[in-house]
């Protein structure tokens, strides 16, 4: 291929940055020095060979953006080069992403949380304070975020900090104050620093503290270590019950690995709740001899974090899930796929994974089994979209995360065409726990069809948000009452369950079992374990207009009903908040309504799906004032 | 020389030319297209077994000569047991499929897709499309006037992510002047309904020259080349072959685009006339639509074997030679 790339030269130092991800160039060609000893033999290191590297774009751009703070045309012009890929092609996938930018930005940029957790507790006026502070400094950008996965600590912010050591760090309970401190300071409140090993216990427990008020209690189990193990030691892992499933899982095979797994009744804990044992079995018995494992945790979902405090706590757990579903599924290759946002989350696991292979389990020929496993990180750019599966899968190999038409599925074309096992963290984490107490025990736990024990992500107007673990059967009472109750001492409005792709619960459910089949019933989704808690103090409009607003602002745009849809739905919901409708508003109801048909029925992936679910139940329980309520 | 002094024998030379092996026989599917059977060859998509009964399915992003990509969703039909409707030009048809093509949910979403389009896109130059909202009862009306268009490049610089929260009394669309910077050819985007199309014709579908893409996200989504570089500063070679499948004008001769903004251009008084290409040995069939003794515009029929509708810079633009043109401005008088 014969691509033409026109524009500046990258400097010393942008080719320096790009090299640190590609290696330096081969050849000429490539965008590398001349080498007239060479040349005529060169072809070799260019044309295929550089384009089948084409999923290291995103690294790249990544290394590129946290270096500058955006990307210089002359570095991705030599992006372009190195990997083969015509210029028009990346600049569709760099500008797919918000996190990526393509002007030049300010090297310090506050990324403030406007979703739905967030904003109840205040964040559009902590935005528009650091916007007033910070209004033209050429040093720090405050930028607007969705859902930062931060919801036990709203007001959030991230601070990310591009430069020689890119920086990442997560503010909770942000204040203007908070900000301003650590910005001052030069020092992020948590600032991992890659790659080095942070020593344990280190400050960060405190934040999971909070995270998981249950921490330490016994009937635990995805959340038993957190707080107790060192996330980059694999013997303190080990001491704690770690690797027991993976050993048994080596000691019974593949087939009856994969049988425990089906025997659990164990679904996906992403939102789908597919059964994970059918897709085990899909892609062990696909065609093919190269297969990949791909964990998805690029929780984007707004009001989920329960990936990130997993990531964060125990990201051994991931890491022996991932390892025995390659084992019983014959991967050769993992990805684990993290979004962004998440710089504390991406730097334990790297850890990790350099901890189980310093210990052996990962490489060439593993322990002399003849097996070759490795586990990459892959870093997402800020695109709740690619949470999608196939999305994701095309976000990994260079190309714009827009998801793929199915069938066929990624058990059986996934990616780079191969058979792909795509699981979410938290059911990967239930994996070494379903074979220590064998897939019949598992199973015994839970209700109908939901069984094991479930994460919730708390959050709203609750005393302690966090992270929950309950065995399925929990009514949305309890588990609100486990969580200390509503926060203040007005009553309950209505509960969000799934997060803006799933439905509001009004009051008088508060008895709904928190399990598939018991929201299921009412209307409602389980989602990703969505809990956010509304009481009566909250203007429900406010939050409809917001999640309006997500979904437009993250809708990838490929299909007309969803690209569309979603605008044309913020703009009804828009009117209709602020009392102007065109023509009568039961009118405009009824329009809503229809797009949101549309779109369930019309749109490629789930997002589309999903997209009007939250608004039209809220319009179904409290009527189609909703929106409007105390206008002021 | 006889031939025992070779010392290599070749094999005695077939009597008959040798037939390629036999391909496997694949049984055919039979599926339910409202009610009645269809027989159509495996592989086939319910596209394909809709149109063997002669059903008309609306398409807008779908083209013989290209890979569906399935993004306009105006061909979905409805199949038995699927959560949602189905994309028909994509979705192979499996035996024992049962789809309904005119239920009450085909009809509705066909009709609100044409409804999104015709309400966000500027469809002036796409009778064909506008045809298909008025079957299906599209009334873009009940999303309010359209909003103000965009400034020349506007769109173009959008960031993914955070948008101001609209007023939402105007219907956003996608509407912006015009793109013209080079002689042969025009992009109009206010026109572009993002069918995909013209960047599989400029990529691995006909013309691999990669020199647009897809950018940006959502509704801001857009046609661009590499930070919007106009077409002479990109890899763009001119052939025109995303003209010839763009479906609604939003790319067009530059002749065609200036006689429509006079007011010239008038297909009634056009003759289409197929002749063969003189420049090089290929020998592609050449439409030339001659308005007035002129050349307005030159296309390729697709269902042509050789190329398949695409042509190159000197087919599609090198015309001007045969106009003999002294003055210009000839075409007005």
């Amino acid at each position: 291929m014969d691509i033409k790339v026109t524009g500046p030269e990258p400097t010393e130092l942008e080719r320096k940055v790009v090299d640190g991800v590609l290696g330096s160039a081969e050849s000429a060609w490539a965008g590398g020095k001349r080498d007239l000893e060479r040349e005529g033999r060169i072809s070799l290191l260019g044309g295929n060979r550089a384009r089948s590297k084409r999923d290291q774009l995103l690294p790249a751009f990544h290394a590129v953006q946290e270096r500058f703070g955006w990307i210089p045309p002359g570095a991705f012009n030599y992006i372009c080069k190195r990997l083969t890929v015509p210029p028009a092609e990346a600049y569709g996938v760099a500008t797919f992403f918000h996190m990526f930018s393509m002007e030049h930005r300010p090297s310090t940029e506050v990324h403030v949380c406007e979703d739905i957790a967030c904003r109840i507790k205040g964040s559009e006026a902590l935005c528009e304070n650091l916007e007033k502070a910070h209004n033209g400094s050429n040093l720090v950008g405050i930028r607007k975020s969705p859902c930062l996965g931060l919801c036990e600590w709203a007001p959030a912010a991230l601070i990310l900090r591009s430069g020689e050591s890119y920086e990442g760090g997560a503010i909770g309970k942000a204040t203007p104050e908070k900000v301003q401190a650590s910005l001052d300071s030069g020092k992020l409140p948590d600032r991992p620093k890659f790659p080095d090993r942070p020593k344990f216990p280190d400050r960060h427990w405190d934040w999971l503290t909070h995270s998981v008020p249950q921490m330490g209690e016994s009937q635990l189990r995805l959340l038993s270590r957190i707080g107790s193990v060192d996330p980059a030691s694999v013997e303190d892992y080990h001491i704690q019950g770690g690797f027991e499933g993976l050993a048994k899982a080596v000691a019974m095979g593949p087939l009856a690995t994969i049988a425990e797994v089906t025997a659990s009744g164990l679904m996906g804990r992403g939102g789908a709740a597919f059964p994970t044992g059918k897709k085990w079995e899909a892609v062990a018995q696909a065609q093919g001899s190269t297969k990949y494992v791909v964990c998805n945790a690029d929780e984007s979902e707004p009001g989920t974090f329960k990936d990130r405090v997993i990531m964060e706590g125990d990201p051994l757990a991931v890491i022996e899930g991932i390892l025995i579903a390659a084992f019983a599924t014959g991967a050769q290759k993992g990805f684990i796929y993290i979004r962004g946002e998440y710089p504390l989350a991406i730097n334990r696991i790297q850890n990790a994974i350099d901890a189980v292979r310093t210990a052996g389990l990962l490489g060439e020929n593993i322990q002399g089994t003849g097996h070759s496993f490795d586990i990459e990180i892959r870093k997402g750019a800020g695109a709740y979209i690619c949470g999608e599966e196939t999305a994701l899968v095309n976000s990994i190999e260079g190309k714009r995360g827009e998801p793929r038409n199915k069938p066929p599925f990624p058990v059986h074309v996934g990616l780079f065409g191969k058979p792909t096992l795509i699981n979410n963290v938290e059911t990967l984490a239930n994996i070494p726990w379903i074979l220590r107490m064998g897939g019949a025990a598992y199973a015994g736990i839970g209700t109908g069809n939901s069984k094991g024990q479930k994460l919730f992500c708390v959050s709203g107007h609750v005393k302690k948000p966090g992270v929950y673990e309950t065995p399925f059967g929990i009514t949305l009472r309890q588990l609100i009452t486990l969580a200390g109750g509503t926060s203040g001492s007005a009553p309950i409005k209505a509960v969000l369950l799934g997060g803006a792709a799933g439905a509001f619960v009004g009051p008088e459910n508060l008895d709904v079992p928190l399990t598939f089949e018991g929201t299921r019933a009412i209307g409602a989704t389980l989602g990703s374990g969505v809990v956010m808690v509304f009481d009566q103090t909250t203007d429900l409009g406010e939050i409809l207009v917001r999640i309006a607003a997500f979904f437009r602002d993250e809708s990838c745009g490929q299909c007309v009903p969803c690209r569309v849809g979603a605008i044309r739905q913020e703009e009804l919901v828009a009117r209709l908040r602020r009392g102007k409708p065109n023509g009568s508003a039961a009118d405009e109801v009824v329009l809503l309504g229809e797009i949101a048909q549309v779109m369930r029925d019309a749109s490629i992936c789930g997002l589309g799906h999903t997209a009007s679910g939250a608004i039209q139940s809220a319009l179904k329980i409290f009527g189609n004032d909703v929106l409007g309520e105390s206008r002021s | 020389m006889s031939e025992s002094t070779y010392w290599f024998q070749p094999p005695p030379r077939p009597s008959k030319i040798p037939l390629p092996p036999e391909e496997p026989k694949i049984p055919p599917v039979e599926i339910s297209i409202d009610g009645s059977k269809v027989v159509v060859p495996a592989g086939a998509t319910i596209l394909d077994a809709c149109k063997k009964v002669g059903l008309d399915t609306p398409t807008i992003c779908y083209h013989d000569t290209l890979t569906p990509v399935n993004v306009c969703r105006v061909c979905v039909v409805e199949l038995d047991g699927s959560r949602t409707l189905v994309p028909s030009c994509s979705r192979k048809a499996e035996t024992g499929m049962v789809i309904k093509t005119d239920s009450e949910r085909v009809r509705h979403s066909r009709k609100m897709v044409l409804e999104f389009l015709q309400s966000s896109v500027d469809l002036s130059t796409a009778p064909q499309i506008v045809k298909q909202a008025e079957r299906y009862g599209a009334n873009s009306a009940r999303y309010g006037e359209s909003a103000t268009p965009a400034a020349a490049n506007e769109r173009d610089h959008r960031h993914a992510g955070h948008h101001e929260f609209p007023p939402g009394n105007r219907a956003q669309t996608v509407a912006q002047p015009p793109k013209i910077d080079n002689d042969l050819y025009v992009r109009d985007y206010a026109k572009c309904l993002l069918c995909y199309k013209c960047v599989e014709a400029c990529g691995t579908d006909a013309q691999n020259t990669f020199a647009i893409a897809v950018a940006g996200r959502g509704f801001d989504g857009r046609i661009s080349t590499e930070f919007n570089n106009p077409l002479p500063d990109s890899a763009c070679v001119y052939c025109g072959n995303c003209i010839g499948v763009c479906p609604t004008g939003a790319l067009s001769f530059k002749s065609e685009f200036d006689m429509r903004k006079e007011g010239t251009w008038d297909e009634s008084k056009q003759t289409k006339t197929d002749t063969i290409c003189s420049f090089c040995g290929v020998g592609c069939t050449l439409s030339l639509h001659v308005q007035d003794n002129r050349i307005v515009k030159v296309m390729s029929p697709g269902e042509q074997e050789i190329t398949r509708g695409n042509l190159c810079i000197k087919g599609r633009f090198g015309y001007s030679h045969v106009q003999n043109e002294p003055d210009k401005d000839a075409r007005t008088r």
